[in-house]
């Protein structure tokens, strides 16, 4: 069985983000970028996969702009047996992004697709819901265990209530959590390696994909602040103030 | 004018206090109707708790054995059929609806608003990207609007109502390769975390499991919900249910107290709606002391038991 991997490139999550003066976004010119957190988790799982001889092949895919390709070289050190890199300099939104990793999954048709839940720069939470309703097939999100016997694979799923499990059918698109794994770390010797691993570019207007009408973004502002309160000298100072405000 | 769809959370036979936070949401549009949907294999009783929200038109019914679970590959294509003739189709931004809705968007063709936060118009909305650091002002094109509504920015609407009930059929063939097989749910009696007016939440400094009981002391003496950072439940003081944050839960309380955490951005982006924050924490520079409404610097071995007393 062939995996797919999204593998998107984010601002890194230790980034102090700023929102330019003049609105129009997020300063992202010469901040840290990385690969998406669950992005990482589903390629460690793909891999851990692939250990256990259930899947033969893991392939991570990323849409972003030519510069992206030491980012998919990551991946390829963290032990992805290829990459594909869609090209393109506009920002793909969720839909859009569902149905190029579709034309993927047509031409590379793999057994599992595994994605982050989110991507921590939109946050949409959207991209493996969306292709697997356009791909007709089974999703699991927030995977925190994935069980793959044979054509059938069995989820936990990180919910409100708990932890569910579902049993899935293959091929399907499984989304993942945090507790699913810890992932590894890149060793030397494996950036040398990854050097000489297939790296495929395709343009996007070779893809012959239709982008979907988006969300327009008109404005983007600093959250409202909290302000930094008073700090108490003792329990019963505590207790006092919370009294005051009917708070206890 | 705007005719809205709020599909309904909920679980044995329970709405989802969720499900009144979305008619809050929808309500700011001013529309022409506020329709719930339910998807059930048994609705009647959930329909009934439906109709009671006030600013409810009608509470629609699909009953189906296959709607006994939420599975969203099953529920998608019955809210894609409902949606027909409304301008938008709101669900709540818990885990159910982050599941169900962008399904539900891309069997329409359309994008989602995930977490929308803030009506402008019928067509703007205000949402958080970069964990709550920047919120951003979006447009949907033309089509059909559908959204996640953020619970913890809309109080749920108040009950009262005396929407009719009026069941759906929809004629969608439902696909059987999704199968429910468990749902292990942390059984609590304490407040639920989503919901509860007061919060006591723990970090990794509580170190065991066994000394969380700490936090949950103070917390029942309290009445508060519980919950924890993610440290914590990696660490496997609690389960995953109890998390607070970016991608645990959102949450608004009138009261929380976070105990031996940190304040990483990640944790504070769950709790920045919180009406009073109260933070405890031995080291002083803790960035959580930076958003804290009221900061105590101390062990809190030692400053927990205490103040559970003091309460008396
Ligand atoms: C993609 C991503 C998503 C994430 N999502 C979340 C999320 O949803 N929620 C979340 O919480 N985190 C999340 N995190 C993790 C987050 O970055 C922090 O690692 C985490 O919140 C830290 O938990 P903590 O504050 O309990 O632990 P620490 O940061 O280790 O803090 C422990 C605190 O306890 C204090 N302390 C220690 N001993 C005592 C004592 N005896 N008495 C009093 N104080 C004491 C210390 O001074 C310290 O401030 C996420 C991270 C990533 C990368
Ligand atoms: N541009 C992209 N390149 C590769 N993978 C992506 C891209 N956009 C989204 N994804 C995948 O979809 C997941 C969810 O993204 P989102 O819906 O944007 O939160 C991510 O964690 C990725 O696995």
């Amino acid at each position: 069985m062939k995996i797919l991997v999204g593998y998107k490139r984010v601002v890194d999550y230790n980034v102090r983000i700023q929102v330019k003066p003049d609105s129009s976004g997020v300063v992202t010119e010469g901040v840290k970028l990385s690969p998406n957190p669950f992005d990482e988790i589903a390629l460690e799982e793909a891999l851990r996969l692939r250990e256990k001889g259930i899947a033969s092949e893991v392939v991570v895919a990323t849409i972003a702009p030519a510069d992206a390709q030491a980012h998919l070289r990551n991946g390829l050190a963290m032990g992805a047996n290829r990459a594909i890199h869609v090209v393109t300099d506009e920002v793909v939104q969720p839909l859009t992004a569902a149905r190029i990793l579709l034309k993927l999954i047509e031409k590379e048709q793999p057994g599992l697709v595994l994605l982050g839940k989110q991507a921590i720069d939109d946050d949409a939470n959207q991209t493996g819901q969306m292709l697997a309703a356009l791909w007709d097939r089974p999703q699991a999100t927030f995977a925190s265990e994935i069980v793959v016997d044979g054509q059938v694979a069995r989820v936990t799923r990180e919910v409100d209530a708990g932890l569910e499990t579902i049993e899935i059918d293959l091929p399907a698109v499984v989304t993942t959590d945090l507790r699913l794994n810890e992932p590894r770390f890149i060793k030397l010797p494996d950036i040398m390696k990854a050097k000489s691993k297939p790296l495929e570019t395709i343009a996007l207007a070779d893809l012959g994909v239709e982008a979907a009408a988006g969300l327009t973004a008109s404005h983007y502002a600093a959250p409202a602040k909290r302000s930094k309160g008073v700090m108490v000298k003792d329990v019963a100072e505590l207790v006092a103030a919370l009294k005051a405000k009917g708070l206890v | 004018m705007s005719k809205i769809l709020i599909v309904a959370e909920h679980l044995n036979g329970q709405l989802n206090a969720s499900t009144a936070k979305c008619v809050t949401a929808a309500g700011k549009l001013s529309p022409e109707a506020i329709d719930i949907l339910v998807l059930a294999a048994d609705a009647a009783g959930i329909a009934a708790q439906a109709a009671q929200i006030a600013g409810v038109s009608r509470v629609l019914t699909v009953e189906r054995a296959e709607n006994a679970q939420s599975l969203s590959a099953v529920l998608a294509p019955q809210v894609a059929k409902a949606a027909a003739g409304y301008s938008h189709v709101f669900g709540p931004s818990t885990t159910f609806g982050k599941d169900l809705m962008p399904r539900v968007a891309a069997l329409l063709g359309v994008p989602q608003v995930s977490d929308l936060m803030e009506v402008v118009d019928a067509q703007t909305f205000k949402r958080p990207v970069y964990a709550g650091n920047a919120i951003v002002t979006v447009s949907a094109p033309a089509g059909a609007i559908v959204a996640t509504v953020r619970t913890a920015s809309f109080p749920a609407a108040a009950e009262g109502g005396g929407a009719s009930v009026e069941a759906l059929s929809l004629d969608v063939a439902l696909p059987t390769h999704t199968r429910f097989v468990e749902l292990k749910a942390g059984k609590s009696d304490r407040p639920d975390l989503q919901t509860a007016s007061r919060v006591v939440s723990g970090g990794r400094a509580l170190g065991s499991a066994d000394s969380f009981r700490i936090i949950y002391s103070l917390a029942d003496k309290l009445g508060a919900g519980v919950g924890a950072s993610r440290a914590a439940v990696d660490a496997g003081y609690v389960p995953n249910d109890m998390q607070v944050g970016q991608t645990g839960k959102i949450i608004a309380p009138e009261l929380y107290i976070a105990i031996g955490i940190s304040g990483a951005i990640q944790h504070l982006t769950g709790i920045k709606d919180a009406g009073t924050i109260v933070a405890i924490n031995k080291d002083a520079e803790a960035p959580i002391f930076e958003i804290a409404d009221f900061g105590l610097v101390g062990d809190l071995f030692t400053l927990v038991p205490e103040l559970e007393a003091a309460l008396g």
